[in-house]
């Protein structure tokens, strides 16, 4: 499967970055696929930090899904690293989409569960209708 | 899954070294870290054990140039060459473009390159994809060895054992030293490049 986003799609998914979490004092987002493609991303880390932190929340991901199976679960949906500083947040936005929000402890984390939901809503149909119409198969 | 971002005019793709534990895949990666420009060669992560062993996977982004305009962005990643590490290479072959197979040219090491083949083809079929569809490039690694006096497989025993079914493009290589490291890269690049841009221009997006 291919997926092509055009500069509109692409433009509304950073807004709604921004509105969701940025604004909210986030200081990183991106959207992920299952496969590790970074798909859309706002805030203030440099692209040569994003591109292996997308990498690795893809991996992440897909070794806790692994986890949940073992224990009978389908996956964990929700996962959350903490750390002295900085913290992780990744949600799952549909089977093929991650959301991962990268924040300071200034930023309450119920905030950050209460923006991903919301952006993930927001994010779902543009990426299952480009999905639908543009995409190419192997 | 091949996505292109037509904000930035930017191609991204998956492109995946596989191959029996030990050949040679890491060290591919590493030579191509070590060797090309920071410009184009973006940080790697590796992820493996005490004793040097791929434990989940490395990862290196590269930008290689334009194509119709469109900046590429190849990501390379290896997978866990261990037999036990299966459901991990599963999980790097997710959304895969393209695949270097890194053969090991030991002869103690020919049913595992075999093994190995046959693991990718199946994980592959898991993906929904078929191992004559995808970009794929053989590497025969270690062929330095040849001066040595440790036994290794002939050219014509590899493409026997590996690529008599499936009459992709191979390369001798000795991913240590970096001989055939960039023929193999560019080649499964090219491929890669080119099933994009068909779809492109026919427009299947």
């Amino acid at each position: 499967m291919n997926l092509v986003l055009s500069r509109d799609s692409i433009h509304t998914l950073e807004k709604i970055l921004e509105n969701e979490l940025l604004c909210n004092g986030v200081e990183h987002a991106f959207i992920i696929d299952t496969a590790g493609t970074l798909i859309s991303e706002g805030g203030k880390l440099p692209m040569e930090d994003i591109l292996p932190l997308a990498a690795l929340s893809a991996a992440n991901f897909g070794a806790t899904e692994k986890m949940a199976q073992m224990i009978g679960e389908k996956d964990f949906s929700l996962l959350f690293h903490k750390g002295t500083n900085h913290n992780i947040h990744f949600s799952r936005i549909n089977k093929d989409f991650i959301l991962v929000t990268l924040f300071g402890n200034d930023v309450a984390i119920g905030l950050i569960r209460h923006g991903s939901n919301k952006a993930a809503e927001k994010i779902i149909p543009i990426l299952t209708s480009q999905e639908e119409c543009l995409c190419g198969l192997h | 899954m091949a996505f292109i971002d037509m904000k930035r005019n930017e191609i991204q793709a998956k492109l995946v070294y596989y191959g029996p534990g030990r050949g040679g895949k890491t060290t591919n990666v590493l030579h191509i870290h070590k060797t090309m420009s920071r410009q184009i060669c973006g940080k790697i992560v590796t992820i493996d054990t005490k004793g040097d062993r791929t434990l989940f996977f490395d990862f290196l982004p590269l930008s290689i140039g334009k194509v119709m305009g469109l900046s590429v962005r190849i990501q390379l990643y290896t997978v866990p060459g261990q037999v036990l590490y299966n459901d991990t290479r599963k999980l790097v072959l997710r959304g895969v473009d393209g695949v270097v197979f890194v053969a090991d040219s030991l002869k103690v090491q020919q049913q595992q390159n075999i093994e190995s083949l046959r693991n990718l083809v199946e994980n592959l079929k898991d993906e929904k994809i078929s191992v004559h569809d995808i970009p794929l490039v053989l590497q025969y690694n270690k062929r330095d060895l040849a001066s040595s006096s440790i036994p290794i497989l002939s050219h014509d025993e590899m493409e026997h054992d590996l690529n008599r079914d499936l009459g992709v493009p191979s390369f001798p290589a000795s991913a240590l030293k970096g001989d055939g490291v960039y023929e193999t890269l560019r080649e499964v690049s090219k491929k890669m490049i080119r099933r994009v841009t068909h779809k492109l221009r026919d427009g299947n997006y």
